[in-house]
């Protein structure tokens, strides 16, 4: 992958963060400088603690840093109000958390459907591509059924199908695998390189399970709110995949 | 999204199911309560409403209809002498003991109405003839005295029949229909002088001088020339609340002119006995009850779905949606819990008029002010979720 024919989506620079005042005070971030480009993953790893989850919620708009700046996609999230933080995060970002947040009530087409009545999509539109979505996912004809009646692997592609039914330039993962067995891990990170890629989009997925760092285009690690070392992966390190395709 | 809201709600049948628990007992108790106590005030004035005349005339210093300050007889024509009254009747009105075939004693309300005119006779006869009650030791009774006073509540009282008034017989010639008195006893109805042969005998036993207005003078006008020229109190016999104490001041020497005999006696009862305290107890711990029950458990939903709502979120939701969608939550389990508590109150209401008793009397505003008082408490609960919701980070959905 080269870097000249991929774009730099996320931009952070000088990134300070900490939390409580006083002797009590954590800085988590030490001026942090990391970049994302489109049509790659990118894995941001380290130990527990070492600032991986509060970088990404500082890229994904949930958090607001002390210092520096975090452009994503050219916009200063750093300078957003709270309104266009969450408009640009419903317009621009796919989300898939270490414990999916499927809504337990909700079928699985309601659910991968949300981002769509997010943005203000019709109902019945919403479930349309919802349900197209699912089936990519290789769960189209389970779309009326509730999260708890799927294994956690299947839970994880619902919330996959979730993060990329609008179809967002940058998908941003926390642990994707830490709730899954090996065997699990492994189907979604492939059925994950398979939709989830795309020229155009970004992935950043947040993690400590090194069974999946092969998937990784680069690698940041992080160790005490710095980001250490940043690798790239040629592409003998990586698994080999047959059937490749991208939504 | 709203609709995801509702399924969001409905899903957690737990949940959602105490939610309108909760707010179908308060709903219930409130208009339950507050109808009981209507209907119970609205038998304080049963007399004015079974003796239909536009004036009422009593003792200066009466304020409600049950009370009875005697008037001198010469008092009637006083108020005939009045230029704005057309007629004016006397009226006795008391409570008596009746004793029954079996030799046990019911109390009863006497009322004693002019024989030539029978101004203040019922206005509703079921059997027999209003004029029979010009034949000596004649009564007219109401439906309820045809079992109360009954031996046998099997054999009702009917026309023909004969019991005694203080040891003086009273042969039954008609039958009406009234409304219940405040203290339980059936009405009877019988002429003025008959009625003091009934009654153990006192100085003065005219209870009051009912009077209609002549024709194009407004009975409020009537009643206050009535006060200016007699000294008496004049009322007018209106609906409760159309003419609210204290309005108007055309009474003489500027005293109040009281209007209304209906609300004026009301407000007596609320004034001066514990029982609005009572109602007003349960009404404010039925408020209680849905507030307690309501705020904890809609708490405890958004708790439960607080990671959920937290990844709403993050995924590009505003607090202003996510409000809306609890606030939409909140609401609908308010209407329904309020519809199912009304709902519970319409069948106690047909039991209470089926039984003729607990008297229940829902005017339109009980309801009205009912449902706002549910849909507070579900706004107070809605409240709740919203503020913590409004404190839950985005960025807290990434911890595990």
């Amino acid at each position: 992958m080269s870097q000249q024919s991929h774009s730099t989506v996320v931009d952070v620079s000088g990134v300070e963060k900490s939390f409580g005042s006083g002797e009590n005070q954590i800085h988590v971030l030490k001026k942090v400088n990391l970049q994302a480009r489109t049509g790659e993953i990118l894995m941001l790893v380290g130990p527990s603690g070492c600032g991986k989850t509060t970088l990404l919620s500082a890229i994904a708009g949930t958090m607001q840093v002390d210092a520096g700046q975090v452009n994503v996609f050219g916009k200063p999230l750093h300078q957003m109000s709270g309104g266009a933080l969450t408009k640009f995060r419903g317009d621009h970002i796919g989300f898939i958390f270490q414990q999916f947040n499927l809504i337990p009530t909700l079928t699985l087409a309601e659910n991968v459907a949300i981002p769509l009545l997010i943005q203000g999509g019709g109902n019945s539109e919403s479930i349309k591509r919802a349900r197209a979505v699912l089936e990519m996912v290789g769960l189209g004809d389970r779309w009326k059924e509730r999260p708890n009646k799927l294994s956690g692997g299947q839970q994880q592609r619902v919330a996959i199908a979730r993060a990329l039914v609008h179809e967002p330039p940058l998908v941003i993962c926390d642990e994707p695998t830490a709730a899954l067995d090996a065997q699990n891990g492994e189907i979604v990170l492939e059925l994950f390189r398979n939709v989830a890629r795309s020229p155009e989009r970004a992935v950043i997925i947040v993690t400590h399970d090194n069974r999946i760092f092969s998937y990784a285009d680069r690698i940041a690690r992080m160790d005490d709110g710095e980001i250490v070392e940043v690798k790239e992966q040629s592409p003998s390190e990586k698994p080999h995949f047959e059937h490749e395709h991208t939504i | 999204m709203f609709g995801l809201a509702l399924k969001m709600l409905f899903g957690d049948t737990a949940k959602y199911l105490m939610l309108v628990a909760g707010l179908f007992f308060a709903t219930f108790l409130i208009v339950q309560q507050a109808s009981v106590f209507c209907g119970l005030m609205r038998w304080t004035t049963s007399t004015l409403k079974n003796v239909p005349a536009p004036i009422f005339v009593v003792e200066e210093r009466v304020e409600q209809i049950n009370e009875t300050n005697p008037l001198r007889d010469t008092d009637v024509s006083l108020v005939r002498s009045v230029s704005a009254v057309r007629w004016a009747f006397p009226l006795y009105s008391g409570i008596q003991r009746v004793r029954v075939t079996d030799g046990s004693f019911k109390t009863v309300q006497l009322l004693g109405i002019d024989s030539s005119s029978l101004a203040g006779a019922p206005a509703r006869m079921k059997e027999g003839k209003l004029e029979d009650l010009r034949i000596p030791n004649t009564v007219i009774i109401d439906e309820l005295a045809t079992t109360r006073l009954a031996h046998d509540p099997d054999h009702p009282i009917k026309i023909g029949d004969v019991f005694e008034i203080n040891d003086i017989e009273a042969r039954v010639v008609g039958i009406c229909e009234a409304m219940r008195s405040f203290t339980g006893g059936p009405y009877i109805w019988t002429t003025y002088e008959r009625a003091l042969q009934y009654t153990p005998p006192s100085r003065k036993m005219l209870s009051a001088v009912i009077c209609a207005p002549v024709e194009g003078i407004d009975a409020n006008a009537a009643a206050a020339e009535i006060e200016r020229k007699t000294g008496l109190r004049a009322y007018v016999n209106d609906n409760f609340g159309k003419n609210p104490r204290d309005k108007k001041k055309v009474g003489k020497d500027d005293k109040p002119f009281y209007g209304d005999f209906n609300t004026s006696t009301v407000w007596w009862y609320v004034r001066n006995t514990g029982i609005p305290i009572s109602f007003g107890t349960t009404v404010v711990i039925g408020f209680i009850v849905g507030i307690a029950i309501a705020c904890q458990t809609f708490y405890a939903f958004v708790l439960d779905n607080l990671k959920h709502l937290g990844a709403l979120k993050a995924m590009g939701m505003s607090n202003f949606r996510l409000s809306l969608m609890l606030i939409i939550q909140a609401t609908t389990v308010g209407i329904i819990g309020f519809g199912l508590g009304l709902l519970a109150t319409s069948g106690f209401a047909m039991g209470a008029i089926k039984n003729a008793q607990p008297p229940f009397y829902m005017p339109w505003i009980i309801p009205v002010v009912a449902f706002g008082v549910i849909q507070l408490i579900c706004m107070i609960a809605a409240l709740l979720g919203i503020i913590r919701l409004s404190l839950y980070e985005p960025a807290m959905v990434f911890r595990a």
